[in-house]
Protein backbone atom coordinates (compact mmCIF):
# COMPACT_ATOMS: atom_id res chain seq x y z
CA UNK A 1 0.00 0.00 0.00
CA UNK A 2 3.03 2.22 -0.07
CA UNK A 3 2.06 3.37 -3.56
CA UNK A 4 -1.32 4.56 -2.27
CA UNK A 5 0.33 6.58 0.46
CA UNK A 6 2.61 8.10 -2.13
CA UNK A 7 -0.35 8.94 -4.35
CA UNK A 8 -2.28 10.53 -1.53
CA UNK A 9 0.82 12.43 -0.52
CA UNK A 10 1.32 13.65 -4.09
CA UNK A 11 -2.29 14.76 -4.35
CA UNK A 12 -2.05 16.66 -1.10
CA UNK A 13 1.20 18.34 -2.13
CA UNK A 14 -0.18 19.26 -5.56
CA UNK A 15 -3.45 20.46 -4.05
CA UNK A 16 -1.63 22.62 -1.55
CA UNK A 17 0.60 23.99 -4.29
CA UNK A 18 -2.44 24.81 -6.43
CA UNK A 19 -4.19 26.45 -3.49
CA UNK A 20 -1.04 28.41 -2.68
CA UNK A 21 -0.64 29.47 -6.30
CA UNK A 22 -4.29 30.53 -6.46
CA UNK A 23 -3.82 32.54 -3.32
CA UNK A 24 -0.82 34.32 -4.76
CA UNK A 25 -2.40 34.78 -8.20
CA UNK A 26 -5.66 36.10 -6.78
CA UNK A 27 -3.98 38.87 -4.78
CA UNK A 28 -5.25 42.38 -5.55
CA UNK A 29 -2.77 44.22 -7.79
CA UNK A 30 -2.50 47.98 -7.51
CA UNK A 31 -1.25 50.46 -10.10
CA UNK A 32 2.50 50.85 -10.31
CA UNK A 33 4.08 54.00 -8.89
CA UNK A 34 4.81 55.37 -12.36
CA UNK A 35 1.15 55.36 -13.41
CA UNK A 36 0.11 56.96 -10.14
CA UNK A 37 2.73 59.69 -10.59
CA UNK A 38 1.45 60.29 -14.14
CA UNK A 39 -2.09 61.01 -12.94
CA UNK A 40 -1.26 64.63 -12.18
CA UNK A 41 -3.80 67.21 -11.10
CA UNK A 42 -7.14 66.79 -12.84
CA UNK A 43 -9.38 69.41 -14.41
CA UNK A 44 -13.01 69.33 -13.21
CA UNK A 45 -14.41 70.99 -16.34
CA UNK A 46 -12.89 68.31 -18.56
CA UNK A 47 -13.90 65.65 -16.06
CA UNK A 48 -17.58 66.46 -16.54
CA UNK A 49 -17.41 65.02 -20.06
CA UNK A 50 -15.79 61.84 -18.74
CA UNK A 51 -18.43 61.60 -16.02
CA UNK A 52 -21.20 61.53 -18.62
CA UNK A 53 -19.27 59.27 -20.97
CA UNK A 54 -18.80 56.87 -18.05
CA UNK A 55 -22.47 56.93 -17.10
CA UNK A 56 -21.63 56.84 -13.38
CA UNK A 57 -24.98 58.31 -12.43
CA UNK A 58 -26.99 55.60 -14.23
CA UNK A 59 -26.07 53.10 -11.52
CA UNK A 60 -24.99 55.24 -8.57
CA UNK A 61 -27.82 57.80 -8.38
CA UNK A 62 -30.76 57.01 -6.17
CA UNK A 63 -33.08 54.74 -8.21
CA UNK A 64 -35.51 56.80 -10.27
CA UNK A 65 -33.72 60.10 -9.60
CA UNK A 66 -34.32 62.84 -12.18
CA UNK A 67 -32.66 66.18 -12.92
CA UNK A 68 -30.03 67.45 -10.46
CA UNK A 69 -30.78 64.58 -8.09
CA UNK A 70 -28.86 62.40 -10.56
CA UNK A 71 -25.69 64.05 -9.25
CA UNK A 72 -26.35 62.71 -5.74
CA UNK A 73 -24.44 59.45 -6.03
CA UNK A 74 -25.80 57.77 -2.95
CA UNK A 75 -26.22 54.30 -4.56
CA UNK A 76 -28.91 51.77 -3.76
CA UNK A 77 -30.03 50.54 -7.19
CA UNK A 78 -30.51 46.76 -7.36
CA UNK A 79 -28.90 44.90 -10.26
CA UNK A 80 -30.42 41.43 -10.29
CA UNK A 81 -28.08 39.05 -12.11
CA UNK A 82 -27.57 35.27 -12.31
CA UNK A 83 -24.81 35.67 -9.69
CA UNK A 84 -27.06 37.43 -7.21
CA UNK A 85 -28.10 41.02 -6.56
CA UNK A 86 -25.46 43.72 -6.81
CA UNK A 87 -26.10 47.06 -5.14
CA UNK A 88 -23.98 49.97 -6.40
CA UNK A 89 -22.53 51.75 -3.35
CA UNK A 90 -22.49 55.40 -2.30
CA UNK A 91 -19.77 57.17 -4.33
CA UNK A 92 -20.77 60.68 -3.29
CA UNK A 93 -18.27 62.92 -1.55
CA UNK A 94 -19.47 61.91 1.90
CA UNK A 95 -16.28 61.10 3.83
CA UNK A 96 -17.80 58.29 5.84
CA UNK A 97 -20.40 56.64 3.57
CA UNK A 98 -19.05 57.71 0.18
CA UNK A 99 -15.63 58.24 -1.37
CA UNK A 100 -14.96 61.76 -0.06
CA UNK A 101 -11.90 60.51 1.84
CA UNK A 102 -10.34 58.76 -1.17
CA UNK A 103 -7.08 60.03 -2.62
CA UNK A 104 -6.65 60.37 -6.36
CA UNK A 105 -4.54 57.19 -6.29
CA UNK A 106 -7.32 55.33 -4.44
CA UNK A 107 -9.75 56.43 -7.12
CA UNK A 108 -7.43 55.40 -9.96
CA UNK A 109 -6.88 51.98 -8.39
CA UNK A 110 -10.63 51.47 -8.22
CA UNK A 111 -11.22 52.56 -11.82
CA UNK A 112 -8.25 50.91 -13.52
CA UNK A 113 -7.55 47.90 -11.28
CA UNK A 114 -10.84 47.24 -9.50
CA UNK A 115 -9.11 47.43 -6.09
CA UNK A 116 -10.55 49.27 -3.09
CA UNK A 117 -8.50 51.53 -0.80
CA UNK A 118 -8.48 48.73 1.81
CA UNK A 119 -7.04 46.33 -0.77
CA UNK A 120 -10.12 44.26 -1.63
CA UNK A 121 -11.30 43.33 -5.09
CA UNK A 122 -14.43 45.07 -6.35
CA UNK A 123 -16.98 42.90 -8.12
CA UNK A 124 -16.85 43.47 -11.87
CA UNK A 125 -20.51 44.57 -11.86
CA UNK A 126 -18.59 47.84 -11.43
CA UNK A 127 -17.36 47.89 -15.04
CA UNK A 128 -13.65 48.42 -14.36
CA UNK A 129 -12.88 45.77 -16.98
CA UNK A 130 -13.87 48.55 -19.43
CA UNK A 131 -12.55 51.49 -17.39
CA UNK A 132 -9.13 49.75 -17.34
CA UNK A 133 -8.76 51.00 -20.94
CA UNK A 134 -9.05 54.66 -19.87
CA UNK A 135 -6.25 57.20 -20.01
CA UNK A 136 -4.84 58.10 -16.58
CA UNK A 137 -5.32 61.80 -17.43
CA UNK A 138 -9.06 61.20 -17.87
CA UNK A 139 -9.20 59.42 -14.52
CA UNK A 140 -7.58 62.46 -12.91
CA UNK A 141 -10.09 64.80 -14.57
CA UNK A 142 -12.99 62.61 -13.49
CA UNK A 143 -11.67 62.58 -9.91
CA UNK A 144 -11.53 66.40 -9.97
CA UNK A 145 -15.12 66.61 -11.28
CA UNK A 146 -16.46 64.16 -8.71
CA UNK A 147 -14.93 66.37 -6.00
CA UNK A 148 -17.41 69.09 -7.09
CA UNK A 149 -20.45 66.83 -6.51
CA UNK A 150 -22.46 66.83 -3.27
CA UNK A 151 -21.71 64.70 -0.22
CA UNK A 152 -24.75 62.58 0.61
CA UNK A 153 -24.86 60.45 3.75
CA UNK A 154 -26.26 56.93 3.73
CA UNK A 155 -24.83 53.48 3.11
CA UNK A 156 -26.37 51.38 0.36
CA UNK A 157 -27.23 47.80 1.38
CA UNK A 158 -24.64 45.07 0.78
CA UNK A 159 -24.61 42.87 -2.32
CA UNK A 160 -26.65 39.70 -1.92
CA UNK A 161 -24.78 36.96 -3.75
CA UNK A 162 -24.78 33.20 -3.78
CA UNK A 163 -21.76 30.98 -3.03
CA UNK A 164 -19.06 30.82 -4.44
CA UNK A 165 -19.42 34.39 -5.69
CA UNK A 166 -19.33 35.55 -2.08
CA UNK A 167 -15.56 34.91 -2.08
CA UNK A 168 -14.09 38.20 -3.21
CA UNK A 169 -10.60 36.79 -3.47
CA UNK A 170 -11.75 34.67 -6.40
CA UNK A 171 -12.14 37.85 -8.45
CA UNK A 172 -8.35 38.00 -8.57
CA UNK A 173 -8.34 34.93 -10.82
CA UNK A 174 -11.15 36.44 -12.91
CA UNK A 175 -9.04 39.54 -13.41
CA UNK A 176 -6.12 37.48 -14.74
CA UNK A 177 -8.36 36.39 -17.60
CA UNK A 178 -10.54 39.44 -18.23
CA UNK A 179 -8.75 42.57 -17.05
CA UNK A 180 -6.54 44.25 -19.63
CA UNK A 181 -5.89 47.81 -20.73
CA UNK A 182 -5.58 46.64 -24.36
CA UNK A 183 -8.27 47.67 -26.88
CA UNK A 184 -10.76 44.94 -27.81
CA UNK A 185 -10.81 45.67 -31.53
CA UNK A 186 -7.41 45.94 -33.20
CA UNK A 187 -7.95 48.61 -35.84
CA UNK A 188 -5.82 48.62 -38.99
CA UNK A 189 -2.78 50.86 -39.26
CA UNK A 190 -3.86 54.33 -40.36
CA UNK A 191 -7.44 54.01 -39.06
CA UNK A 192 -9.05 57.48 -38.99
CA UNK A 193 -8.67 59.47 -35.77
CA UNK A 194 -12.44 59.60 -35.50
CA UNK A 195 -12.69 55.80 -35.35
CA UNK A 196 -9.88 55.64 -32.78
CA UNK A 197 -11.61 58.28 -30.65
CA UNK A 198 -14.85 56.30 -30.91
CA UNK A 199 -13.09 53.10 -29.92
CA UNK A 200 -11.78 54.79 -26.80
CA UNK A 201 -15.22 56.11 -25.82
CA UNK A 202 -17.08 52.86 -26.53
CA UNK A 203 -14.55 50.35 -25.15
CA UNK A 204 -13.32 52.50 -22.26
CA UNK A 205 -15.45 54.99 -20.33
CA UNK A 206 -18.67 54.26 -22.26
CA UNK A 207 -18.41 50.55 -21.31
CA UNK A 208 -20.99 49.73 -24.02
CA UNK A 209 -19.71 46.16 -24.30
CA UNK A 210 -20.72 45.38 -20.73
CA UNK A 211 -24.37 45.12 -21.78
CA UNK A 212 -24.18 44.73 -25.57
CA UNK A 213 -21.79 41.75 -25.55
CA UNK A 214 -22.76 38.24 -24.40
CA UNK A 215 -20.93 36.82 -21.39
CA UNK A 216 -19.34 33.45 -20.80
CA UNK A 217 -19.95 31.09 -17.85
CA UNK A 218 -17.62 33.11 -15.63
CA UNK A 219 -19.33 36.40 -16.41
CA UNK A 220 -16.56 37.74 -18.65
CA UNK A 221 -17.52 39.37 -21.93
CA UNK A 222 -17.00 37.16 -25.00
CA UNK A 223 -14.75 39.39 -27.06
CA UNK A 224 -15.26 37.12 -30.10
CA UNK A 225 -18.89 38.33 -30.10
CA UNK A 226 -18.08 41.95 -29.34
CA UNK A 227 -21.24 44.12 -29.31
CA UNK A 228 -23.31 41.30 -30.86
CA UNK A 229 -26.14 41.83 -28.39
CA UNK A 230 -27.00 39.71 -25.37
CA UNK A 231 -29.69 38.51 -23.07
CA UNK A 232 -29.93 41.31 -20.52
CA UNK A 233 -27.49 40.58 -17.66
CA UNK A 234 -29.89 42.25 -15.25
CA UNK A 235 -33.60 42.74 -15.62
CA UNK A 236 -35.37 41.12 -18.58
CA UNK A 237 -35.43 41.21 -22.37
CA UNK A 238 -32.47 41.47 -24.70
CA UNK A 239 -29.86 44.12 -25.39
CA UNK A 240 -29.58 44.62 -29.15
CA UNK A 241 -26.82 43.68 -31.54
CA UNK A 242 -25.08 46.95 -32.47
CA UNK A 243 -22.49 45.56 -34.86
CA UNK A 244 -23.00 46.45 -38.54
CA UNK A 245 -25.01 43.19 -38.90
CA UNK A 246 -27.45 44.06 -36.11
CA UNK A 247 -30.98 43.90 -37.49
CA UNK A 248 -31.98 47.10 -35.69
CA UNK A 249 -29.05 49.24 -36.82
CA UNK A 250 -28.06 47.75 -40.19
CA UNK A 251 -29.73 50.52 -42.16
CA UNK A 252 -28.65 53.35 -39.88
CA UNK A 253 -26.12 55.83 -41.24
CA UNK A 254 -23.43 57.28 -38.98
CA UNK A 255 -25.55 60.43 -38.82
CA UNK A 256 -28.54 58.33 -37.71
CA UNK A 257 -26.51 56.79 -34.86
CA UNK A 258 -25.21 60.20 -33.75
CA UNK A 259 -28.72 61.65 -33.89
CA UNK A 260 -30.14 58.76 -31.87
CA UNK A 261 -27.51 59.32 -29.19
CA UNK A 262 -28.34 63.03 -29.14
CA UNK A 263 -32.15 62.98 -29.30
CA UNK A 264 -33.24 59.46 -28.36
CA UNK A 265 -35.09 58.98 -31.66
CA UNK A 266 -34.33 56.12 -34.05
CA UNK A 267 -34.37 56.92 -37.80
CA UNK A 268 -37.97 55.63 -38.02
CA UNK A 269 -38.92 57.64 -34.93
CA UNK A 270 -39.26 54.95 -32.42
CA UNK A 271 -37.72 56.15 -29.16
CA UNK A 272 -34.93 54.92 -26.94
CA UNK A 273 -36.12 52.55 -24.21
CA UNK A 274 -35.08 50.45 -21.24
CA UNK A 275 -31.69 50.92 -19.61
CA UNK A 276 -30.53 52.77 -22.75
CA UNK A 277 -32.65 55.80 -21.79
CA UNK A 278 -30.20 56.86 -19.08
CA UNK A 279 -27.26 56.04 -21.33
CA UNK A 280 -28.64 58.19 -24.15
CA UNK A 281 -29.29 61.10 -21.78
CA UNK A 282 -25.70 60.89 -20.60
CA UNK A 283 -24.26 60.66 -24.11
CA UNK A 284 -26.41 63.65 -25.13
CA UNK A 285 -24.20 65.66 -22.73
CA UNK A 286 -21.07 64.93 -24.77
CA UNK A 287 -19.98 66.90 -27.82
CA UNK A 288 -21.28 66.30 -31.34
CA UNK A 289 -17.73 65.18 -32.24
CA UNK A 290 -17.87 62.51 -29.54
CA UNK A 291 -21.17 61.14 -30.84
CA UNK A 292 -19.88 61.11 -34.41
CA UNK A 293 -16.77 59.26 -33.24
CA UNK A 294 -18.89 56.60 -31.51
CA UNK A 295 -20.93 56.22 -34.70
CA UNK A 296 -17.82 55.88 -36.85
CA UNK A 297 -16.41 53.18 -34.57
CA UNK A 298 -19.68 51.22 -34.53
CA UNK A 299 -19.58 51.14 -38.32
CA UNK A 300 -15.96 49.89 -38.19
CA UNK A 301 -16.34 46.94 -35.78
CA UNK A 302 -16.56 43.38 -37.18
CA UNK A 303 -20.15 42.34 -37.97
CA UNK A 304 -21.60 39.44 -35.92
CA UNK A 305 -24.89 37.55 -35.87
CA UNK A 306 -27.01 38.13 -32.77
CA UNK A 307 -25.34 37.12 -29.52
CA UNK A 308 -28.65 35.97 -28.04
CA UNK A 309 -31.06 33.16 -28.96
CA UNK A 310 -33.96 33.83 -31.36
CA UNK A 311 -37.18 34.83 -29.71
CA UNK A 312 -39.62 32.01 -29.04
CA UNK A 313 -42.86 32.34 -31.03
CA UNK A 314 -45.48 34.28 -29.10
CA UNK A 315 -47.78 32.01 -27.15
CA UNK B 1 -81.81 34.09 -42.80
CA UNK B 2 -82.66 35.82 -39.55
CA UNK B 3 -80.11 33.66 -37.78
CA UNK B 4 -77.47 34.66 -40.29
CA UNK B 5 -78.20 38.35 -39.80
CA UNK B 6 -77.98 37.93 -36.06
CA UNK B 7 -74.74 36.02 -36.38
CA UNK B 8 -73.21 38.69 -38.62
CA UNK B 9 -74.27 41.52 -36.35
CA UNK B 10 -72.93 39.63 -33.33
CA UNK B 11 -69.62 39.20 -35.10
CA UNK B 12 -69.54 42.86 -36.07
CA UNK B 13 -70.32 43.82 -32.49
CA UNK B 14 -67.61 41.56 -31.16
CA UNK B 15 -65.24 43.04 -33.73
CA UNK B 16 -65.74 46.61 -32.59
CA UNK B 17 -65.91 46.01 -28.85
CA UNK B 18 -63.05 43.54 -28.66
CA UNK B 19 -60.80 44.86 -31.41
CA UNK B 20 -57.29 43.65 -30.71
CA UNK B 21 -55.97 46.05 -28.06
CA UNK B 22 -52.37 45.20 -28.92
CA UNK B 23 -52.84 46.23 -32.55
CA UNK B 24 -54.78 49.31 -31.43
CA UNK B 25 -52.08 50.64 -29.15
CA UNK B 26 -49.35 49.78 -31.63
CA UNK B 27 -51.13 51.80 -34.34
CA UNK B 28 -51.33 54.83 -32.06
CA UNK B 29 -47.65 54.50 -31.14
CA UNK B 30 -46.71 54.23 -34.83
CA UNK B 31 -48.66 57.40 -35.55
CA UNK B 32 -46.89 59.17 -32.70
CA UNK B 33 -43.55 58.21 -34.17
CA UNK B 34 -44.57 59.49 -37.59
CA UNK B 35 -45.63 62.84 -36.16
CA UNK B 36 -42.45 63.12 -34.09
CA UNK B 37 -40.59 62.39 -37.33
CA UNK B 38 -42.32 65.26 -39.14
CA UNK B 39 -41.38 67.64 -36.33
CA UNK B 40 -37.85 66.32 -36.15
CA UNK B 41 -37.30 66.95 -39.85
CA UNK B 42 -38.08 70.61 -39.24
CA UNK B 43 -35.76 70.74 -36.23
CA UNK B 44 -32.96 69.21 -38.30
CA UNK B 45 -33.62 71.70 -41.11
CA UNK B 46 -34.65 69.02 -43.60
CA UNK B 47 -38.05 70.64 -44.10
CA UNK B 48 -38.60 74.40 -43.77
CA UNK B 49 -40.26 75.80 -40.66
CA UNK B 50 -43.92 76.48 -41.39
CA UNK B 51 -45.97 77.73 -38.46
CA UNK B 52 -49.24 76.21 -39.63
CA UNK B 53 -47.80 72.81 -40.55
CA UNK B 54 -45.95 72.57 -37.23
CA UNK B 55 -49.09 73.46 -35.30
CA UNK B 56 -51.03 70.81 -37.25
CA UNK B 57 -48.47 68.17 -36.27
CA UNK B 58 -48.62 69.21 -32.62
CA UNK B 59 -52.43 69.16 -32.68
CA UNK B 60 -52.33 65.69 -34.20
CA UNK B 61 -50.03 64.57 -31.37
CA UNK B 62 -52.50 65.94 -28.83
CA UNK B 63 -55.39 64.15 -30.56
CA UNK B 64 -53.36 60.96 -30.56
CA UNK B 65 -52.64 61.31 -26.83
CA UNK B 66 -56.33 61.90 -26.14
CA UNK B 67 -57.24 58.71 -28.00
CA UNK B 68 -54.75 56.74 -25.94
CA UNK B 69 -57.16 55.29 -23.41
CA UNK B 70 -55.08 53.09 -21.15
CA UNK B 71 -57.98 51.07 -19.74
CA UNK B 72 -59.21 50.05 -23.20
CA UNK B 73 -55.79 49.57 -24.79
CA UNK B 74 -54.10 47.71 -21.93
CA UNK B 75 -56.77 45.35 -20.54
CA UNK B 76 -55.64 42.62 -18.15
CA UNK B 77 -54.13 39.73 -20.11
CA UNK B 78 -52.91 41.84 -23.03
CA UNK B 79 -49.33 41.46 -21.81
CA UNK B 80 -49.33 38.13 -23.71
CA UNK B 81 -48.83 37.89 -27.43
CA UNK B 82 -46.87 39.88 -29.95
CA UNK B 83 -46.20 42.84 -27.69
CA UNK B 84 -43.27 44.67 -26.16
CA UNK B 85 -45.41 46.01 -23.32
CA UNK B 86 -43.63 45.28 -20.05
CA UNK B 87 -45.41 43.40 -17.23
CA UNK B 88 -44.55 46.46 -15.15
CA UNK B 89 -47.52 48.25 -16.78
CA UNK B 90 -49.97 46.00 -14.97
CA UNK B 91 -47.93 45.97 -11.77
CA UNK B 92 -47.86 49.76 -11.66
CA UNK B 93 -50.89 50.94 -13.62
CA UNK B 94 -50.95 54.25 -11.72
CA UNK B 95 -47.34 55.03 -12.66
CA UNK B 96 -48.00 54.10 -16.27
CA UNK B 97 -51.03 56.40 -16.43
CA UNK B 98 -49.05 59.23 -14.84
CA UNK B 99 -46.42 58.93 -17.56
CA UNK B 100 -49.10 58.95 -20.26
CA UNK B 101 -50.87 61.92 -18.64
CA UNK B 102 -47.62 63.87 -18.66
CA UNK B 103 -47.30 63.30 -22.40
CA UNK B 104 -50.87 64.50 -22.95
CA UNK B 105 -50.28 67.59 -20.79
CA UNK B 106 -47.05 68.37 -22.68
CA UNK B 107 -48.79 68.11 -26.07
CA UNK B 108 -51.54 70.44 -24.82
CA UNK B 109 -48.93 72.93 -23.57
CA UNK B 110 -47.19 72.81 -26.95
CA UNK B 111 -50.43 73.45 -28.85
CA UNK B 112 -51.37 76.25 -26.43
CA UNK B 113 -48.10 78.11 -27.07
CA UNK B 114 -47.23 77.31 -30.69
CA UNK B 115 -43.50 77.59 -31.38
CA UNK B 116 -42.47 80.75 -33.23
CA UNK B 117 -39.19 79.39 -34.53
CA UNK B 118 -37.07 76.27 -34.89
CA UNK B 119 -35.38 76.74 -31.51
CA UNK B 120 -38.70 76.89 -29.69
CA UNK B 121 -39.86 73.79 -31.58
CA UNK B 122 -36.62 72.01 -30.70
CA UNK B 123 -37.23 72.65 -27.00
CA UNK B 124 -40.74 71.25 -27.32
CA UNK B 125 -39.55 68.18 -29.20
CA UNK B 126 -36.96 67.58 -26.46
CA UNK B 127 -39.72 67.62 -23.85
CA UNK B 128 -42.00 65.33 -25.83
CA UNK B 129 -39.16 63.00 -26.85
CA UNK B 130 -38.10 62.88 -23.20
CA UNK B 131 -41.60 61.67 -22.35
CA UNK B 132 -41.26 58.86 -24.91
CA UNK B 133 -37.99 57.76 -23.32
CA UNK B 134 -39.19 58.01 -19.73
CA UNK B 135 -42.14 55.75 -20.45
CA UNK B 136 -40.19 53.29 -22.62
CA UNK B 137 -37.48 53.07 -19.98
CA UNK B 138 -39.81 51.32 -17.56
CA UNK B 139 -42.84 50.09 -19.45
CA UNK B 140 -41.45 48.52 -22.60
CA UNK B 141 -39.23 45.46 -23.05
CA UNK B 142 -37.60 44.66 -26.35
CA UNK B 143 -37.38 40.92 -26.79
CA UNK B 144 -35.72 40.60 -30.19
Amino acid sequence: MAWLKKLVGAVIVLGAAAAGASWVLSAPVRLDAGTVADLGPGDAARGKRIFYAGGCTSCHARPGAQGDARLELVGGLELKTPFGTFVPPNISQDRKDGIGAWSEADFANAMLKGVSPSGEHFYPAFPYASYARMKPADIADLYAFMKTLPAVAGKAPDHRLSFPFTIRRGIGLWKLVYLSPEPVIALPEGAPDKVLAGRYLVEGPGHCGECHTPRDFAGGVRKSDWLAGAVAAEGSGVVPNITPDGKGVKDWSEADIANYLETGFTPDFDSVGGAMVDVQRNIAQLTADDREAIAAYLKAVPPHPNGYPARKPAS
Amino acid sequence: MRKLVIAISLLAFAGSAYADPIKGRQALMKERGKLAGQISKVVKGETPFDTAAVLDALKALQANAEKFDVDTLFPAGSDKGDTTAAPKIWEDMAGFKTAEDKFLADTKAAVASPPADVDALKAQLNTLGGDCGTCHQTYRIKKS
